[in-house]
């Protein structure tokens, strides 16, 4: 520890800056329409009441920022922020760095529940429908996995993934059926939902997930001196004061609702919440305020890049972005699980 | 004073009686030694004290209020417990463990002595020189007195050790039972759960013997720990021999030593 927390911590704050910007500027710049910086720029201010001569003087230009570049610029903010802060609250919970909502199958939960109201055409809460039924699933999901899963205050690796295996098994077959009794509309947003992709993101939706996000951050940073307690074992965070139930169900709520969110509207977007706060923690150590933090800036800044990856790689098309977080996450993951095999000696 | 007193205490884990008519007071100023063979109940007991585990008959008082009535919080600053187990499920700096155990002190005039109390507990436990290591990377040993670090920095007035001393080597066994020593005389009320006989014996005020779910001594080591009646409880034959007044315990090798004196 030759650098002292203070100095890495001002230099993960400033790095993570520089990449989110960069990401948000670049993903407004590239697309099938260029516009130049200056556009970009200039549209912000018009906006915010600034007339300036940078503005875009053609309505396609303004329109492609504004309907389809912006939203989906904040959307990947949002859900990648809620989906890395889920992560890193699920493995304060588990006690394991290789809990994850994707990996243990909460995403496919909240996947399966936002199918079911789509095939069956459930509308009774308008357009919250699907948001709510995607945080029922995730909820349940949740609920199953740690209860299976614990034993003594904490999860094993392989308990923890065998049940994820289980979990993401059954919401896959769910998809499956309902993909095979569904019509063609709904089969197309079912596969969109296995996916993930922030193509076609709309305002609306935007708010609901960035509100989710902000409110969610800020809980869990509230929580994050219980959640360093935590980390002593359940035993020995109530013999210093925590309330391990009420912090236990309070925590599982949260991560499904953050979950929930981010898949109700982008589908299944597997790893985030265990890359980014896995690297967050390299640079700045476990503590859960400043990890959980800068796990929702880190969380946003990936996201962004993934999205602009996967409108960029292949020239014409968009890729689902589920699939490439999932290309980098899966070796991360086998190298993470790796490496807990060789420092425990074994897959404890 | 009494600190914590049970009354009558009988407790099951598992559908099992563990306790059974446990009645035990423990007193600020002193070190409690408590003692038994493996499954009698010393952990079990300890769990009942700490507020754990609900026993299923008695009553357990902390300062003379029912333990059933304090959150969480208030009994955090009241008791303090070290557990077997001192597993850190993150790679935390050993600094950070210690400083865990302030927190039930977070917003509180108390916590203006959060520094002394962590310069102090690291001290008294010789981990200083660790407080920039992961606390993931130390050795068995150094887990054990970094954990203890933390609960001293708890400062509660009653302190409860469960086996302490397991993973230590002699001198810091002997390290560890001189800060209890000093707690007690600093005033706190120290519980231990030993399983050296003659630790219990050399450092405790008062040992109390559990066998099979009862209490079936307690009082000054040398009145406690006799050779018949460990010889009776451990099913092993022993000799006691005298250091400074207090009794070391040894068990006969060679031959016969399986058989009990009757």
């Amino acid at each position: 520890m030759a650098v002292p927390g203070p100095v890495r911590g001002a230099a993960l704050a400033i790095g993570l800056a520089v990449v989110l910007v960069a990401g948000v500027i670049l993903s407004a710049l590239v697309g099938q329409l260029p516009v130049t910086p200056a556009e970009v720029i200039g549209s912000i201010l018009r906006a915010a009441g600034i007339q300036n001569s940078w503005a875009p003087h053609d309505p396609i230009i303004e329109s492609t920022l504004w309907v389809v570049r912006f939203p989906r610029i904040v959307m990947g903010l949002a859900v990648g922020a809620a989906l890395a802060v889920a992560g890193a609250v699920m493995q304060a919970i588990f006690g394991n760095p290789l809990a994850e909502p994707g990996v243990v199958g909460v995403s496919s939960g909240a996947a399966l529940g936002a199918a079911i109201g789509i095939v069956l055409g459930l509308s009774f809460l308008g357009g919250w429908s699907t948001a709510v039924l995607a945080f029922a699933g995730g909820l349940l999901a949740t609920l199953i996995v740690y209860f299976v899963s614990r034993a003594n205050g904490r999860t094993e690796v392989v308990t923890l993934l065998l049940t994820g295996i289980a979990v993401n098994a059954f919401g896959g077959a769910g998809l499956a059926l309902l993909l095979f009794v569904g019509n063609t509309a709904s089969r197309e947003q079912l596969i969109f939902w296995q996916l993930g992709s922030l193509n076609g993101s709309r305002w609306g939706e935007v708010a609901i997930v960035v509100g989710v996000a902000i409110v969610g951050t800020i809980v869990a940073c509230l929580l994050g001196r219980r959640y360093d307690l935590l980390a002593l074992g359940e035993r020995s965070a109530r013999h210093l004061g925590v309330n391990v139930e009420a912090l236990r169900i309070g925590s599982i709520v949260l991560v499904a609702l953050l979950t929930g969110a981010a898949v109700a509207f982008c589908g299944i977007i597997a790893f985030v919440g265990l890359v980014v706060p896995h690297i967050i923690r390299l640079a700045i150590g476990p503590s859960h305020r400043p990890l959980i933090l800068a796990s929702a800036f880190g969380g946003g800044a990936l996201m962004i890049f993934a999205d602009l990856g996967a409108r960029t790689i292949v020239p014409g098309a968009d890729l689902p972005i589920g699939m490439l977080t999932s290309l980098i996450g899966g070796p991360f993951f086998f190298w993470l699980l790796f490496r807990a095999r060789r420092q425990s000696g074994g897959w404890a | 004073m009494t600190t914590i007193s049970v009354k009558h205490v009988a407790a099951s884990l598992g559908g099992t009686r563990v306790l059974e008519s446990v009645s035990l007071d423990v007193q600020e100023g002193e070190v409690l030694a408590l003692v038994g063979p493996n499954g009698a109940g010393k952990s079990t007991l300890l769990a009942v004290l700490a507020g754990d585990l609900r026993p299923e008959l008695g009553t357990v008082t902390i300062d003379g209020r029912d333990i059933r009535q304090l959150h969480q919080l208030e009994l955090a600053r009241l008791r303090s417990v070290l557990t077997q187990q001192n597993a850190v499920s993150f790679s935390f700096l050993v600094r950070q463990v210690v400083e865990m155990g302030r927190s039930p002190w977070e917003r509180t005039p108390q916590a203006d002595g959060d520094e002394a109390a962590i310069e102090d507990a690291m001290a008294a436990t010789d981990v200083t020189g660790l407080d920039a290591r992961h606390y993931t990377a130390l050795s068995g040993g150094e887990k054990a007195r970094v954990s203890l670090a933390r609960v001293l920095a708890q400062q509660a007035r009653t302190v409860l050790l469960d086996e302490p001393t397991a993973s230590l080597d002699l001198r810091h066994q002997e390290d560890v039972m001189r800060n209890a020593r000093e707690l007690a005389t600093a005033g706190a009320a120290v519980v231990v759960v030993l399983h050296d006989l003659s630790l219990a014996g050399a450092w405790a005020d008062r040992v109390a013997r559990l066998s099979e779910g009862r209490l079936v001594a307690q009082g000054p080591a040398r009145e406690v720990l006799t050779a018949e009646r460990v010889s009776e409880v451990y099913g092993l034959r022993v000799e006691i021999i005298e250091q400074q007044g207090r009794p070391v315990i040894l068990p006969v090798r060679g031959t016969n030593s399986l058989t009990l004196k009757q």
